[in-house]
C-alpha cells in the first residue's frame, strides 16, 4: 500500500497542463466524420465534447417536399446498416395513420429481413471493433460472412445496402424463389462461423484486458441519457422494443432479450454477440412458416395522411429508431422528425470516458456502434 | 510463492488464448483453396448479377424499334430527386385526332438513387431496371441519357 502511495505522489509531481486534441473528423476509429474534442492530461481523458454535423444532409427538411412513399428511400441513407428497419418504421407509421392492415406474409418477411439486417450490422460492428483494437484479421472474417447476407438482399430486394424494400402498404417485390433456401443455408453456415468469432477475439487476452472493467455505464445513467439498444441492455435496462412493444411478427416468435448487469465495454460486446444467436433463432422460427398471400395491399396513387401527429418506433441494430410525422392532410408531410439511436448513445461518451485513458476511449466508442449519418441526418 | 504461480498461470493462459486465435487463422492460411476472394474484373464474363439488381433505368425496345412508353409522366412525378424528365410531342392520328406521344425520355443517371419507385409506378411497364453497374465515365454530361431510341415509336395496342 505504501508503495502505491509513493507512485501516486510521483505522478502528482509530474502532472502536466491540460491540453486539447481533435480526434477526427478523419480519424479511422470514429467510423466516419465525427469530431471529438478531447481534453487530456497526459493520456487521461478529462472531457470529451462531440462535434457533430459534418455529414448533415438535411433529410428531415427534404422529406417535407416528398410524398409518403418517397420518404422511405431517404431513410436507407441515414443508418445504412439498419436500412430495413428504417424503411419498416416509415412504412408502419404511414400504415398506422391510414389504418391499413398488411397481410401476414408482409409481416413475416419484414421481420426476417430486419433480423438479417441486424445480423449484417452486428457482423460489421464486430469486425470493426476488432480493427479499432488493432486486430485487422477480424475485419476480413466479419466481411466474409456479411457478404452472404448482402447477396440474399441483392437477390430479393435488388440492392445490397440501400434496399428500399418495405414501402407503405407492403413490400417492393415478393421474395425471390431461392430466398428461403439461401437464408437456411446461411444460418447453417453462420452457426459454425460464429464460434470462430469467439475463438478469434472474445477470449483473446489482449482484447479482454482492454475491455473488461473499462467504461462503466450504470442503468440509471443509461435511462437518464436516453440510451437504447444493446448499449443500454448491457447496463441492465430492458428496452428491447421487439419484446416489450412487438410490431410486425415479433409477437409470434420466442426469443430472449439479452441483458447484462455489468455495463462495461466487455458486457456491451457480449450482448451484441449473444444477439446474433437470438437473431438466428428468430429467423429459423419464421423462415419455414411464411404464409401465402399478397406481398402488398393496393394503395392509392397519391397517399394522403389524415390531419394529426403519428409516431412509430422500431428496434434497429443500434437501438430505438422513431419516426414522428405531423400531417396537415396534404400529400407531403408538414414536418418529419427522426429519433435516431446513435445520437442519444453518442452523448453519453463524456460521462463514460471521463477518467479513462485515450486508448480506452476508442474501445468505448467502438462498442457504441456509431453510424455517423444516423447521428447527423 | 502463490503469487508467482498465479503470475505464471496468467501468462500461460494468455498465451493459450492467443494460440486459439492463431489456430483459426492458420486453418485458413493452410487451406487457401477455400478463399472467398473474387478476381474482379478478370471474372467479368462469369460474374453473376441478380435479376432484380437495380443498376440503371432502361427502356426495352423490340426488334421493330418499338417501346411501350406513352409519355404519361407518372415516373417523373414519382421520382424523388428529379432524375427523370419527360418531353412529349403531339401526333395526329389517321382519324385526325390529336394524340400525345413521347419525344424524349431523359434520364439523369448521376442523380438517380435507384429506389425503384418509377419502375413500380409505370402503368405500361415501359421502363425496367437494368443490371449494368459499371457507370464510370470521363465526362459528367454522359450521365444524362435519352432512354427512347431515335426513330422509335410506341408499340401497337399500348394505351394509357
Amino acid at each position: 500500500m505504501d508503495e502505491l502511495k509513493e507512485v501516486m505522489i510521483t505522478t502528482d509531481e509530474i502532472r502536466t497542463d491540460e491540453y486539447l486534441i481533435n480526434m477526427g473528423p478523419q480519424h479511422p476509429s470514429t467510423h466516419g466524420v465525427l469530431r471529438l474534442l478531447v481534453q487530456l492530461e497526459g493520456e487521461i481523458v478529462h472531457n470529451v465534447q462531440p462535434h457533430i454535423g459534418y455529414i448533415h444532409s438535411g433529410i428531415e427538411k427534404m422529406t417535407e417536399s416528398l410524398s409518403y412513399p418517397q420518404i422511405g428511400h431517404l431513410t436507407d441513407r441515414m443508418d445504412y446498416l439498419s436500412a430495413h428497419q428504417n424503411n419498416e418504421a416509415v412504412a408502419l407509421c404511414v400504415e398506422n395513420a391510414l389504418q391499413i392492415e398488411v397481410p401476414d406474409r408482409v409481416k413475416y418477411i419484414r421481420t426476417i429481413m430486419s433480423e438479417l439486417s441486424r445480423l449484417a450490422s452486428h457482423q460489421l460492428w464486430w469486425c470493426v471493433m476488432g480493427m479499432d483494437m488493432g486486430a485487422l484479421t477480424t475485419f476480413f472474417y466479419g466481411l466474409r460472412d456479411r457478404e452472404d447476407i448482402l447477396d440474399i438482399f441483392e437477390e430479393t430486394c435488388g440492392a445490397r445496402l440501400t434496399v428500399n424494400y418495405s414501402i407503405p402498404g407492403g413490400l417492393m417485390f415478393d421474395i425471390h424463389p431461392n430466398f428461403q433456401r439461401d437464408v437456411k443455408a446461411f444460418i447453417t453456415k453462420f452457426r459454425t462461423k460464429l464460434p470462430e468469432y469467439d475463438r478469434l477475439l472474445s477470449g483473446n487476452v489482449i482484447f479482454t484486458e482492454r475491455t473488461k472493467g473499462v467504461g462503466f455505464l450504470s442503468k440509471e445513467d443509461a435511462i437518464a441519457y436516453g440510451v437504447t439498444g444493446p448499449t443500454a441492455r448491457a447496463s441492465g435496462f430492458a428496452c428491447d422494443l421487439r419484446k416489450h412493444r412487438p410490431y410486425s411478427a415479433y409477437d409470434k416468435v420466442n426469443f430472449n432479450e439479452v441483458l447484462s448487469d455489468v455495463g462495461d465495454t466487455y458486457a456491451r460486446y457480449q450482448v451484441r454477440m449473444q444477439e446474433m444467436w437470438e437473431s438466428m433463432n428468430i429467423i429459423e422460427q419464421l423462415i419455414d412458416n411464411i404464409p401465402e398471400g399478397d406481398y402488398a395491399v393496393k394503395m392509392k396513387g397519391v397517399v394522403k395522411l389524415p390531419e394529426g401527429e403519428f409516431y412509430q418506433r422500431v428496434e434497429t441494430a443500434r437501438g430505438e429508431f422513431g419516426v414522428f410525422i405531423v400531417s396537415d392532410g396534404k400529400k407531403n408531410p408538414y414536418r418529419v422528425k427522426f429519433r435516431s439511436p446513435g445520437f442519444s448513445n453518442l452523448f453519453t461518451i463524456n460521462h463514460i470516458a471521463k477518467g479513462w485513458k485515450i486508448a480506452d476511449l476508442v474501445a468505448i466508442m467502438s462498442t457504441f456502434d456509431l453510424v455517423i449519418p444516423d447521428i447527423d441526418r | 510463492m502463490k503469487s508467482i504461480i498465479s503470475y505464471i498461470t496468467e501468462i500461460l493462459k494468455g498465451v493459450w488464448t492467443l494460440l486459439t486465435g492463431m489456430k483459426v487463422t492458420a486453418k485458413y492460411f493452410f487451406t487457401p483453396w477455400k478463399h472467398v476472394t473474387q478476381q474482379y474484373p478478370e471474372n467479368r464474363l462469369t460474374l453473376k448479377i441478380a435479376d432484380r439488381f437495380r443498376g440503371e433505368v432502361i427502356m426495352p425496345h423490340n426488334e421493330n424499334n418499338e417501346h411501350k412508353c406513352t409519355g404519361c409522366g407518372i415516373c417523373e412525378i414519382n421520382c424523388p430527386n428529379g432524375s427523370i424528365e419527360i418531353i412529349t410531342k403531339t401526333l395526329m392520328t389517321d382519324e385526325g385526332k390529336k394524340k400525345r406521344a413521347i419525344d424524349q425520355h431523359i434520364y439523369h443517371l448521376g442523380m438517380c438513387t435507384f429506389c425503384n419507385l418509377c419502375v413500380k409506378a409505370c402503368p405500361t411497364g415501359a421502363i425496367v431496371m437494368g443490371q449494368k453497374f459499371e457507370h464510370a465515365v470521363w465526362d459528367r454530361s454522359k450521365l444524362t441519357k435519352v432512354l427512347n431510341q431515335p426513330g422509335s415509336k410506341i408499340m401497337e395496342g399500348v394505351k394509357d
